[in-house]
């Protein structure tokens, strides 16, 4: 019902968006919807989100394991919620608490916020919505779900102690300064052959052993969709500076990491899901793509994002 | 038949049979047997020597658990102890000895062994384990990712970099990370083991090794108290 909701909300709004654009033409567009996550606050991390040993014994504290569990092997919903291959905690190391990748310690409080992305104010549900809607490929669980109840209570333990409404040292991804000669995608592909295939495969497919994922896709149908955060160049930037490779975080210049993210980001992905409620490719490039990404861009010959793959995502509707 | 279309059909011919090669492991797994029983009889002693009749090594004297080992990683060991990129005064002059279809073939024989790598089971780490919880979880605050995050679920190996821990023994496991550590082993691809083996305390070496080689009767305890549930 709530997720009918929301996608005639969705419609509605983009219906109002391209009325604005009629009407208006030329002007500006109303609705921002490319505004991102401001930098985090300069200093020292100074939040320590509490124990694992020290979650209660009691009824709050078995919906926090559950969160966490759902967090560390998010794969459990695949087919229900999760359409592609990832797990929360591939993108939230440490199972979301640490600093300068996403940390959960961080989000909590900066929510209920406005986003562009869907030019509303959205509450901690409806932003971790989001992340099944693009980073899992997936069909979001409807608000009050179990599964959302839990990711919420292990989020506000990780919190505790957290201040409410006020941006803190870690939060996100690191911003880089992007290069004054830009970046470079062959650049980042001869890299990428050196210190990532290693893991994430020549095909980006990623490895799996024994039915699990092991190292996640970066593109192709098992990756994040043309819609993820992740898929723009300067947020994968900051994740892969600070990050990567695993257990050699900042040891790339922040050059090879723009060159790495351009590199892993102009592959083909899983269509955006706000495609579907528009006209064009054109229409939805225009609309929620004006930022550092290949999508509706032409690499080779070949214009990124121009097709109706949408992964395994069977669509809202067959739900 | 013109000589470009016979010239072409064996190309077709050989990426076929160098496509099923790499599917199943490139070596003969009969020649490997001959060499790991017998010897190459060209300097390489049998494997079973050292490392046991069913692959499975030495504790005491430090001789890894072989069997099972993915064939592709096994072969870049040899290589390297042939080259001098691993040293090992032992192992040099039998790698050295073996041809490079020895090599495939004793990797083959020895990845169709029994593996030491037990059922995937869920399970959730316990804080107060260490070694489970750096296996499981990793230490971020030393920049130690799970170990499991690149050498697979229980330890049980991913493809040809990240050889399988589970069942290993533990003199063995605490000497290669010793080894990273002072810098006597660099053959990690990019030096990801090394950065790890060097922020991992003693205490950690110890609990962690101790874990992966008692990994498997752990998870057949575990499988056996499910069962009778």
């Amino acid at each position: 019902m709530n997720l009918w909701k929301s996608s005639l909300s969705v419609v509605a709004s983009s219906v109002s968006v391209l009325a604005v654009s009629t009407l208006v033409n030329a002007a500006e567009p109303k609705v921002d919807y490319q505004k991102e996550l401001p930098a985090a606050p300069e200093g020292q991390v100074s939040f320590e989100p509490p124990q694992e040993r020290d979650i209660p014994d009691n009824q709050y504290g078995d919906m926090v394991r559950q969160g966490r569990d759902l967090f560390v092997n998010t794969q459990q919903l695949r087919g229900e919620n999760v359409f592609n291959g990832q797990n929360c905690v591939n993108c939230h190391l440490d199972a979301g608490r640490l600093a300068s990748s996403a940390p959960m310690w961080a989000a909590f409080g900066m929510y209920p916020a406005y986003r562009g992305k869907n030019d509303k104010v959205n509450t901690l549900s409806e932003r971790i919505q989001g992340c099944f809607t693009y980073s899992m490929n997936g069909i979001p669980p409807e608000s009050g779900d179990g599964t959302l109840v839990a990711m919420e209570t292990y989020f506000h333990w990780l919190s505790t102690g957290a201040p409410i409404n006020q941006a803190l040292p870690g939060r996100g991804y690191v911003k880089l300064e992007k290069p004054e000669g830009g970046y470079d995608r062959e650049r980042g592909g001869k890299l990428y052959t050196a210190q990532c295939a290693v893991c994430h495969g020549d095909d980006g497919n990623g490895q799996q052993v024994a039915g699990q994922v092991v190292f996640p896709p970066l593109w192709g149908d098992g990756a994040y969709n043309w819609g993820a955060g992740m898929h723009r160049v300067n947020t994968a930037a900051g994740f892969i500076k600070a990050n990567m490779p695993l257990g050699k975080p900042n040891s790339l210049s922040d050059q090879d990491a723009w060159d790495l993210a351009a590199f892993v980001n102009s592959h083909e992905r899983p269509q955006d899901p706000r495609r579907r409620n528009q006209d064009s490719l054109d229409s939805t490039a225009k609309t929620f793509h004006n930022h550092d990404g290949f999508y509706g861009k032409e690499l080779n010959g070949k214009r990124m994002g121009d097709h109706d793959n949408y992964g395994e995502n069977p669509g809202a509707t067959s739900k | 038949m013109s000589k470009t279309t016979r010239a072409s059909l064996f190309l077709f011919a050989s990426i076929v049979m160098l496509n099923t090669g790499v599917a199943v492991a490139a070596g003969d797994t009969a020649r490997g047997e001959t060499i790991a029983t017998q010897g190459n009889g060209a300097g390489a002693l049998a494997c079973v020597t050292c490392h046991g009749p069913d692959g499975k090594g030495n504790s005491a004297a430090g001789f890894p658990d072989i069997a099972g080992l993915n064939a592709g990683y096994f072969g870049k060991q040899l290589h390297d102890y042939a080259n001098g990129a691993r040293k090992n005064p032992i192992m040099q002059p039998f790698a050295s000895a073996l041809s490079e279809s020895d090599i495939q073939a004793v990797a083959a024989y020895y990845q169709s062994l029994a593996s030491p790598v037990s059922p995937v089971l869920q399970q959730t780490p316990d804080p107060d384990n260490q070694g489970e919880w750096l296996a499981m979880r990793g230490d971020w605050d030393n920049d130690i990712p799970a170990c499991n995050q690149c050498h697979g679920p229980n330890g049980m190996g991913v493809g040809d970099s990240f050889p399988a821990l589970s069942g290993q023994h533990a003199s063995y496991l605490k000497a290669q990370l010793i080894a990273w550590r002072t810098g006597s082993r660099d053959n990690d691809p990019n030096q990801l083991m090394k950065g790890i083996a060097e922020r991992l305390s003693e205490q950690q070496i110890s609990a962690i090794t101790e874990y992966y080689a008692t990994l498997p009767e752990q998870l057949s305890v575990q499988a056996k108290a499910k069962e009778s549930r």
